[in-house]
């Protein structure tokens, strides 16, 4: 029982990582149907800029605040200056520009940063405790903290906010939308920027527990993604279950198949999810009236 | 266009391509390199080319091995054995060097070899497993030690502790596996019984769920990390996470400050078998390899501001030994600079005293290594370890 629950807690933690990727994607997927694959690469910035700041005497919260900051006006360059120039392209076009958007930043992050792996001292410095068996990371219970704040804040801000609201909007129908007066450009700029912070914010509460290195973001990219799908591609709530879920698959098959191939369990969800149910945990199928 | 006739253009090209060959700048002796500065290996790489880098720079400053300059080009692979093979035929074809000191990992390594084996360039390599060296081949030597010799010496010090059932934890690249075989074959001779053993990713972020399993296993008395990198230090921070109390042994990939800066608190008390490099200061006075690893360590530590690696310490032993066999075949001759690589004797080096044959394209033996703890984020000598 012990082991179960240590694998539990050790999926969870992961699967939280995966849990804030999948909801940016999903973001960003609603608001304007293109896939971000430089989502990955917003986890790796905030996690490496809060590292260097700190290195270079900035106390750590302030260091994690400039860094969330830093990375949302990435996301919003992302949007301004490669996708909403091409924003006649295909999805398949504007997905690519983002593959290339994500490399650009990996590149960038290796000259302005540096090649080696690092490490953020932990938000609570105490010594792992007793769960029914399992040690627990004092860490791993900051990251669910913190993600399941974002998720409430997120949550809030759209059922709230006119802003929020024109947000779901735009994801319900792009057209009706704009006809209604909301300015479809700015609420997809505004997904960017609200998911480069997710991600940046998921980099830093992580770094402590999995340390981070400037390419981090192309496998968290993947198994974001994965997760996404897993949970239904669309779905805010899908993208949060499908990371969970993710990180417990992994924790498990690494704990009791074998870990060698702990990477392939993501790829093997998204041929799962694409061949069994394409539309997801808790996605709805595409219906189209005839 | 000038009317040329076809002839004229090719006497003209003609005339070019030997003037080229004519005003062709002096011959330097190009020494390649390609490492993994960037990537996994990156805390090996880095070290090494900051090494090669100064060392070249100092010798040529000196006025050059028997008065020729060394030209030094080096390739980052980004620990991709791909990209180390590569590099390596852009070295041999393009760039014509005279000798190649490099492949940081064991698997670049062995990607590379057939590149040189096939060019005739003698290849010395960082990288720590045994078969770069077993069987030997002609134009392939190495500077450290190997995984062979690691696992010796990890289970000498078991046995002495009375620890003799173990489990192993090893990653998944090449060096892991390798070091990996070596334990398992090398244990029944030792008197080490492996009970269990877990593998993990090279680039995994947590380990937990593989100790879990080791933890639970009865009867282990210690853990060995074979691995090097990231891997060993999440390893070894989710081993005092989980609250194991085995004595942890990691192995020579570990052998830099960073690992210790990565694990943090949890690698007090981690014993790895490691070069006498790393505890210059605190060898005896009398013991040979202290004056060369005080000045290198020195040298290194002013140069970059960073503290020493067993890795650049390879390199180092690398160029030494080259640039010694260029004096004493008194030319860059591939031919006759690996023959006098294969007749190096006595040269007192980081790793520690390299005899060289050609049986043995290495030359360390057992004392070669010291096993080394872990104490206040510094390396010591063993508290009960006698070499």
């Amino acid at each position: 029982m012990a082991e179960f629950l240590q694998f539990f807690f050790s999926g969870l933690t992961v699967g939280t990582v995966y849990a804030l990727v999948a909801l940016g994607f999903t973001l960003i997927y609603n608001a304007s149907d293109v896939i971000n694959f430089a989502q990955g690469e917003f986890v790796m910035l905030g996690g490496m800029s809060t590292v260097f700041l700190a290195l270079a005497g900035v106390p750590v919260p302030f260091a994690a605040l400039i860094a969330v900051i830093v990375t949302a006006a990435i996301g919003f360059a992302l949007h301004r200056f490669a996708i909403e120039p091409a924003r006649g392209a295909s999805p398949v076009a504007l997905i690519m520009i983002t593959i290339g958007a994500s490399i650009f930043l990996r590149g960038v992050a290796q000259i302005v940063f540096d090649k080696r792996f690092h490490s953020l001292p932990p938000v609570l410095d105490a010594e792992p405790f007793r769960l029914g068996g399992a040690a627990v990371l004092p860490q791993s219970l900051v990251v669910f903290a913190g993600a399941g704040i974002i998720v409430m804040l997120l949550w809030q801000f759209v059922d709230r906010t006119m802003l929020g609201k024109a947000m779901i909007a735009t994801a319900a129908n792009r057209l009706a939308a704009r006809l209604v007066g909301i300015d479809t450009r700015r609420i997809v700029g505004l997904s960017f920027v609200i998911s480069a912070a997710i991600g940046a914010v998921a980099g830093i509460l992580v770094t402590p527990i999995t340390l981070t290195s400037y390419d981090v973001g192309t496998l968290l990219a993947l198994k974001g993604f994965a997760a996404a799908m897993l949970g239904g591609i669309g779905s805010a709530f899908g993208a949060v279950i499908g990371g969970l879920l993710l990180g417990m698959f992994e924790a498990f098959s690494a704990g009791y198949i074998s870990s060698q191939y702990k990477d392939a369990v993501a790829f093997l969800v998204i041929l799962a999810v694409l061949f069994a149910m394409p539309q997801g945990v808790l996605g709805r199928g595409k219906v189209e009236r005839v | 266009m000038i009317p040329f006739s076809h002839a004229g253009w090719k006497i003209a090209c003609g005339l070019a391509v030997l003037l080229a060959s004519v005003l062709e700048p002096s011959a330097q002796t190009k020494i390649g390199s390609v490492l993994s500065v960037t990537g996994p290996a990156s805390f090996l790489g880095d070290p090494e080319k900051k090494t090669l880098e100064m060392y070249v720079d100092e010798i040529n400053a000196k006025g050059g091995v028997s008065g020729e300059k060394l030209q030094l080009i080096v390739y980052d692979d980004g620990g991709d054995a791909n990209n180390a093979r590569t590099f390596a035929t852009r070295l041999v074809e393009e760039d014509k060097i005279a000798a190649m000191i490099g492949g940081t990992t064991t698997g670049s390594t062995l990607a590379m070899i057939p590149v040189f084996e096939d060019a005739q360039i003698p290849f010395i390599s960082l990288a720590g497993a045994i078969q770069i060296i077993e069987p030997v081949r002609k134009w392939v030597f190495k500077t450290p030690h190997t995984d062979k010799m690691a696992c010796e010496k990890i289970f000498a010090d078991l046995k002495r502790r009375n620890l003799t059932t173990i489990a192993l934890i090893s990653g998944t690249d090449a060096f892991g596996k390798s070091m990996r075989d070596q334990c398992v074959a090398a244990a029944p001779k030792s008197g080490i019984t492996i009970a269990y053993e877990e593998s993990y990713g090279p680039r995994d972020s947590d380990m937990t769920p593989q100790l879990t399993n080791i933890r639970n296993r009865a009867g282990v008395q210690a853990v060995v990390n074979p691995g090097f990198g990231q891997g060993p230090a999440i390893v070894t921070r989710n081993y005092r996470q989980l609250g194991i109390t085995a004595p942890l042994y990691q192995s020579h990939g570990v052998a830099s400050k960073q690992f210790i800066e990565l694990a943090g608190p949890a690698a007090e008390g981690v014993r790895l078998p490691a070069a006498a490099l790393l505890v210059a200061d605190k060898l005896a006075d009398n013991d040979p390899q202290k004056a060369v690893v005080v000045n290198y360590s020195r040298t290194y530590q002013n140069k970059t501001g960073q503290a020493v690696s067993t890795f650049g310490g390879h390199a180092y032993d690398g160029l030494m030994i080259f640039v010694q066999a260029m004096q004493r075949a008194k030319s860059a001759d591939r031919i006759k600079v690996r023959d006098e690589i294969e007749k190096t004797k006595g040269y007192v080096g980081t790793g520690g005293i390299v005899n060289m044959s050609p049986a043995d394209h290495m030359g360390l033996d057992l004392s070669a290594f010291r096993m080394l703890e872990i104490k206040n984020g510094d390396w010591t000598l063993g508290s009960d370890a006698k070499s």
